[in-house]
């Protein structure tokens, strides 16, 4: 079966001018691990936040699951179950991450708006949020306060947290960026581990984790697609090799 | 209960002691006058501690509250607390069109937006009839609560002031640490991520402003009460201003520092009267000293160097 789970028509985003997301139109396959790849400034982390509705497209269309998208609120598009995860670590540092993966459960499941009620409430959650700790390996971490964890633990309890909403989709913008050899390891291990019964667009810079980890990969450059296909296809293609690769390992 | 943790429940208790004891050891007047600052600051602190948004206007909200409470109690004849109430649904009702459009900005926006439109609140009670402009409302009664406690006598006015303060700082710790104030926090750490999780933060951050400008009205309709009047002066900027800077010196985000803050602010003004525009500068030299030396305000930096959470 090849069906779309998130697709764009010509998507497009200009910022006075400059022109940083150029018609591109993507079209991501359910189940599958999607990549998105190019130098910097090609409109990667743009048409995320474009996906996500943190930006508006100044044309184009977005089609989740076969709905237009393309006007919602970003709130509106993450209770779809289209999930972004951000390029520098988004936790809430100053609650434990018991709290942080507990924040969204919360969410998932009601009862966010009771201001006259104790937050003891919001124990009956906590037997879920530890198993989504334990399951990103930071079962030692609930009471610690999120802005206290080493970086790449911030990582996976981003992850956890996200995963506490149960999304059909995961956008997950640079997931290995600025860590060491193990923790990526572990980050790769985790994606595998949560692949099953959803869909993952990423943005990436590793190409060694692209590699072994993505279904397709597309390959941006100043806001263009300039190729798709698995990882063989793009990196024999000659214009990805000397717009990125070429640069990249110049 | 409340959720009150330990340290803030011998904290808490300390202060029912305090206000058990305060009216036979100081002026009950000045005692209320302190506690309508204390609950006023607790209300701001509810949006600048717990939500991170500056309001530089809550003085609108106060003096529409001590208006609306003075005219209600003049004019109607209500019950004593039925009026101090009345003023916290005048802040409630002003604060929701206000804060709709403030909350659309962070930072120094929102300051400068609810700054701007605290300052058309003012204009409106210069000009508005029932306000009385430059006179404002004097010789409101104090009447009665519950139609036979007398309040002229100090002390029995006092324990509804006490009451209705307690009741307000209780709530405002009720609603930080509940699962609404959870979200509060998240959204002050971490906006974005807090929508990415599907939140749509604008209405949390409004029913937090009106929370916060329904106390504030509160606050003032207890002040008017308490001096029989309301002036131009409770919906002034300066004391716009004089509430960020009790809950400076007190101690952002935390439970005691706004209360704190208004024991210095309050006693400052009041010991120092007699030196006239000396007060001003003396306000402005401690407000400095805060800023300086201890960031975090008294609460704040007393909670810090004893490890407590206050």
């Amino acid at each position: 079966m090849n069906d779309t789970i998130l697709e764009t028509q010509a998507m497009t985003r200009e910022f006075s001018g400059f022109v940083a997301v150029d018609g591109v139109s993507l079209s991501v396959r359910t189940g599958s691990i999607h990549a998105l790849i190019g130098p910097n400034g090609a409109g990667k982390t743009t048409c995320f936040n474009l996906l996500t509705k943190f930006l508006q497209p100044t044309r184009g269309r977005i089609l989740f699951k076969g709905r237009d998208i393309t006007g919602l609120a970003p709130a509106q598009v993450a209770r779809l179950g289209l999930v972004r995860s951000f390029q520098i670590s988004a936790v809430f540092p100053k609650l434990t991450a018991l709290e942080n993966v507990r924040l969204a459960l919360q969410r998932a499941r009601g009862a966010s708006f009771d201001f006259w009620r104790s937050e003891r409430v919001l124990d009956r959650y906590n037997e879920r949020a530890m198993a989504l700790l334990t399951d990103v390996g930071l079962d030692h971490a609930g009471d610690l306060l999120a802005g206290m964890l080493p970086y790449g633990q911030k990582r996976a309890l981003e992850i956890a947290t996200t995963l506490a909403l149960d999304p059909e989709m995961l956008l997950l913008d640079e997931p290995t960026a600025g860590m060491g050899h193990e923790d990526v390891e572990r980050i790769v291990a985790l994606i595998r581990r949560i692949r099953p019964g959803r869909t993952i667009l990423m943005v990436e810079h590793n190409l060694s984790v692209v590699e072994g980890l993505c279904d397709i990969i597309t390959v941006l450059t100043r806001g263009r697609v300039l190729a798709e296909g698995d990882y063989a296809t793009v990196s024999a293609h000659p214009e990805v090799i000397s717009a990125y690769l070429g640069t990249a390992h110049a | 209960m409340f959720g009150l943790d330990r340290d803030q429940a011998i904290g808490t208790l300390l202060l029912i002691a305090l206000l058990i004891i305060a009216p036979f050891i100081l002026y009950p007047v000045f005692v209320m006058q302190l506690l309508c600052a204390a609950l006023f600051a607790c209300a701001f602190n509810l949006m600048i501690g717990y939500v991170g948004l500056l309001s530089f206007g809550h003085a609108a909200f106060f003096g529409m509250g001590c208006y609306v409470a003075a005219w209600t109690m003049k004019h109607w004849h209500i019950d004593a607390l039925a009026a101090i109430l009345m003023g916290g649904v005048a802040g409630a009702a002003l604060g929701l069109p206000l804060g709709w459009l403030a909350i659309r900005r962070s930072g120094i926006y929102f300051a400068m937006i609810t700054l701007a439109l605290a300052q058309m609140v003012y204009f409106f009670c210069v000009e508005a009839p029932f306000t009385g402009g430059e006179d404002g409302i004097q010789q409101v009664p104090r009447g009665h609560l519950f139609g036979f406690i007398n309040l002229n006598n100090d002390m029995a006015m006092y324990w509804l002031v006490a009451a209705v303060f307690l009741a307000g700082f209780l709530l405002i710790h009720r609603i930080v640490h509940s699962p609404f104030g959870q979200v509060l926090k998240s959204i002050r750490e971490n906006e974005p991520r807090a929508t990415s999780l599907g939140y749509r933060t604008d209405d949390y951050k409004l029913i937090a402003f009106v929370l916060s400008t329904c106390l504030a009205g509160v606050a003032g309709g207890a002040k008017a009460l308490v001096f029989g009047i309301a002036t131009l002066t409770d919906v002034h900027y300066s004391t716009s201003g004089e509430v960020v800077l009790t809950t400076l010196l007190g101690g952002l985000g935390t439970v005691f520092g706004p209360v704190v803050g208004a024991a210095v602010v309050v006693s400052m003004e009041n010991y120092l009267a007699r030196f006239g525009d000396w007060v001003t500068v003396t306000q402005g030299a401690v407000f400095m000293v805060c800023v300086l030396a201890f960031r975090r305000g008294i609460v704040g930096e007393i909670a810090a160097r004893l490890k407590l959470s206050l």
